[in-house]
């Protein structure tokens, strides 16, 4: 093939050379432009002579096979595929912005920064694996922050589509990743498991954290399989002035068996932006390395004798959702509600094992009265309301880390589910409904306009209807006063 | 140009209707049916004349074990398939049985190899059943591609010159895009009576300018192949693997 002819000025499909913005092992990158389209583009064009092992370019290939497949913020969109045939080429959108390398370098970083990264990162991880794909390098280097906010995962050459072949499965039995950042499954070989880049994101934060790698930069295999034996030292002992919760994150997202680490990104991401709601054990406070740990137990020797099930990532996924419940204490009938919902979401979790639970309920603010805090008897109500979530929650019966209780003042109750459930990645909202009223259907109610709007499963629960006339009056209760969700 | 192929179409006439329809309604080029027309299955005449028609609108027909053993014998066979070819030989004239028994064991068309079983030996019917016998049968021919059948299992394996063959089971419906720099080795699934667990009857089409492939599966009146295999006093396991995909 031709790609050793490149030079600027060259026409390519429509698409005029400009410059040579990057030269790598496996690929040139350079700026193009086409007539009549403004946005900045890369083409990424491959080196292959005649007679060469095309498994030298096989991350190209994975590439071409995958990006143009992907959608959405957070990979570089995919503006044109060249046949493999005449010329192979991806031309790519140009993200002006610098990767995450540059303040990877500058780091420690506050803590701030890391969670305000961190969670965008996990954001755009969570995105992808919805997508079916496992990107298997996840480091600052491929890391980019838009300008508008969302971050960007580039270079799918070690990626693996879920839908599709892996071509680099026959190779399976080498680690195929970044050292310093891959999981310990992907050391022994294994490309399945999308928990791989929950670990390589928690080595990034890890280092954004303390300025330092937790396994170093090991270049021979025996260097990499250190991970599988030893803990990496708490980032609590290199600056003691992490917090505890942070390092809870970090450690969590490290746990050698990917059972322990957070199950998705969505998870991560919900840590990481609600870091009160951590709950911490005893790694969140230790200072010293643990040293030689048996970190693998039982995991290690049967990852490394029996192929590991391929279970696919989509399955993952659905095994580990985050469900949110929006619930309503404001009057009595509400919360009779609120007994059918936590039924509703009992059977819920019973059948997903690795759920987590977000406990919602709003507390609505009028932008004319600002003295509402406190109640006709002068307590706080956001306390009260946090106590009767969490009592709501008690029979449920769940571990600490499966759930977390949030109390949001809003205008808009609507509206607030929506935009929580969105920015945090909900897959299933479970909320109650009250019934049908002519006043109801005209007023719009908070549950149907979730129903409509939420890009998420809802689950509407009722009670059975005990007449029209209370209904009506109730409704006028809810829609005109108090905190009311519906 | 778009190429539809049905594999293992064993007799099942109602499957086989599926298929051609969804064929027909996703649109393609041209046909390779890649052997094993009877066998099995309740309905031979039929679906060996409906072959017998698409080959003189310009599909392509090879030949597969069980049309080969109507003239060979059953041997090799199983209990069940040698019953159900016994009972074959009563329902077809002899004009339908030379058609079967003569047709080519193998077709090359370009870069793509078609073939009932495998590269290496096409008439001593060997079967692919893993990355191994699926590199064997890649190395000993020069075609990039090869289409074949036999197990009934659908299976994609690829490989470069200089790495061992690895192995993907197609998903339904989603399309498989073939890199120009790999050969590969494509187990159509069955029409007639499929083994991988999925009773939906299966069949392939390849694209080759987009250069996919995609495996479609579609659901067919499995009761009424079943009551048709029991009326004819076939083996009852003929019937009730159609349910299980087994």
């Amino acid at each position: 093939m031709e790609s050793h002819r490149l030079v600027a000025g060259r026409v390519i499909d429509g698409f005029t050379l400009e410059e040579l913005v990057h030269t790598g092992g496996m690929a040139a990158l350079w700026r193009v432009t086409k007539a009549g389209d403004t946005r900045p583009m890369l083409m990424k064009v491959p080196f292959l002579g005649e007679g060469d092992d095309p498994s030298a370019i096989v991350g190209f290939e994975i590439e071409h096979m995958i990006l143009p497949r992907l959608t959405g913020p957070h990979v570089p969109a995919c503006l044109a595929v060249g046949d493999f045939a005449v010329l192979p080429y991806l031309v790519m959108e140009h993200l002006s912005a610098p990767s995450l390398d540059a303040r990877a370098r500058l780091a420690p970083i506050a803590p701030e920064d890391v969670i305000w990264l961190g969670a965008k990162i996990a954001t755009a991880l969570q995105d992808i694996h919805r997508q079916h794909v496992i990107h298997f390098d996840v480091k600052p280097a491929n890391i980019i922050i838009r300008e508008e906010g969302p971050a960007v995962l580039i270079d799918y050459g070690l990626a693996r589509h879920d839908e599709l072949p892996d071509l680099l499965a026959e190779e399976s039995d080498l680690p195929i990743g970044t050292s310093a950042y891959m999981a310990p499954e992907q050391v022994l070989g294994n490309r399945t498991d999308p928990r791989s880049d929950i670990f390589s994101l928690g080595a990034v934060l890890y280092e954004l954290t303390t300025g330092q790698l937790p396994f170093g930069n090991p270049t021979s295999r025996a260097g990499m399989r250190q991970r599988l034996y030893h803990e990496p030292k708490p980032p609590r002992a290199l600056l003691e002035w992490v917090p505890p919760w942070l390092q809870e994150i970090i450690l969590k997202c490290l746990a050698v068996d990917p059972d322990y680490r957070y199950q998705t990104a969505g998870q991560l991401a919900h840590a990481l932006r609600h870091p009160d709601q951590v709950v911490l054990t005893e790694r969140a406070e230790r200072i010293k390395s643990p040293g030689f740990v048996k970190r693998v137990k039982s995991w290690w020797q049967s990852h490394n004798q029996v192929p590991t099930p391929s279970v696919r990532i989509m399955d993952r996924l659905d095994r580990a959702p985050i469900v949110m419940t929006a619930l309503d204490f404001s009057d009595e009938q509400a919360e009779a509600m609120t007994v059918a919902v936590r039924k509703m979401v009992a059977r819920l979790l019973a059948t997903d094992q690795q759920a987590r639970l977000v406990c919602l309920t709003i507390l609505k603010t009028s932008l004319v009265k600002l003295d509402e805090a406190l109640d006709q008897g002068g307590r706080n109500i956001y306390l009260k309301r946090l106590v009767a979530l969490k009592e709501w929650a008690r029979d449920l019966d769940l571990s600490e880390e499966m759930v977390s209780f949030h109390v949001i003042e809003a205008v808009d109750p609507a509206q607030a589910i929506l935009d929580y459930a969105k920015f945090n990645q909900v897959d299933h909202i479970v909320m109650g409904a009250r019934g049908h009223s002519t006043l109801r259907r005209y007023l719009g109610s908070v549950s149907s306009r979730i129903v409509s709007e939420a890009s998420c499963s809802v689950t509407v629960v009722r009670l059975p209807q005990s007449g029209e006339t209370r209904e009506a009056e109730n409704d006028h209760h809810v829609d005109f006063s108090g905190d009311a969700t519906d | 140009m778009r190429i539809a192929f049905f594999a293992d179409i064993h007799a099942n006439q109602e499957a086989f209707e599926v298929c051609l329809q969804d064929a027909q309604a996703r649109g393609h080029d041209h046909k390779v049916v890649l052997g094993d027309i009877i066998g099995y299955g309740p309905d031979p005449l039929w679906c060996t004349q409906t072959v017998m028609a698409l080959q003189q609108e310009g599909a392509l027909v090879l030949r597969g074990n069980h049309d080969a053993a109507l003239k060979e014998g059953t041997d090799q066979m199983n209990e069940a398939a040698r019953s159900a070819l016994d009972w074959t030989h009563h329902q077809l004239s002899d004009t339908e049985k030379n058609y079967l028994t003569s047709l080519p064991l193998q077709h090359r068309d370009e870069e793509r190899l078609y073939v009932h079983a495998n590269a290496w030996a096409p008439a001593l019917w060997d079967y692919i059943n893993g990355p191994r016998e699926a590199e064997r049968s890649m190395r000993l021919t020069d075609a990039r591609l090869t289409f074949c059948g036999h197990t009934h299992v659908p299976k994609l394996y690829f490989m470069t010159s200089q790495r061992p063959a690895a192995e993907f089971t197609p998903l339904a419906g989603k399309p498989v895009p073939l890199s120009p720099l790999r050969h590969y080795l494509i187990v159509v699934g069955s029409v007639g009576q499929p083994r991988d667990a999925v009773s939906a009857a299966a069949w392939g089409l390849y694209d080759t300018v987009k250069r996919d492939y995609v495996q479609y599966r579609v659901t067919y009146d499995i009761e009424t192949t079943a009551k048709k295999i029991r009326a004819a006093h076939l083996p009852e396991r003929l019937a009730k693997r159609l349910f299980v995909g087994g």
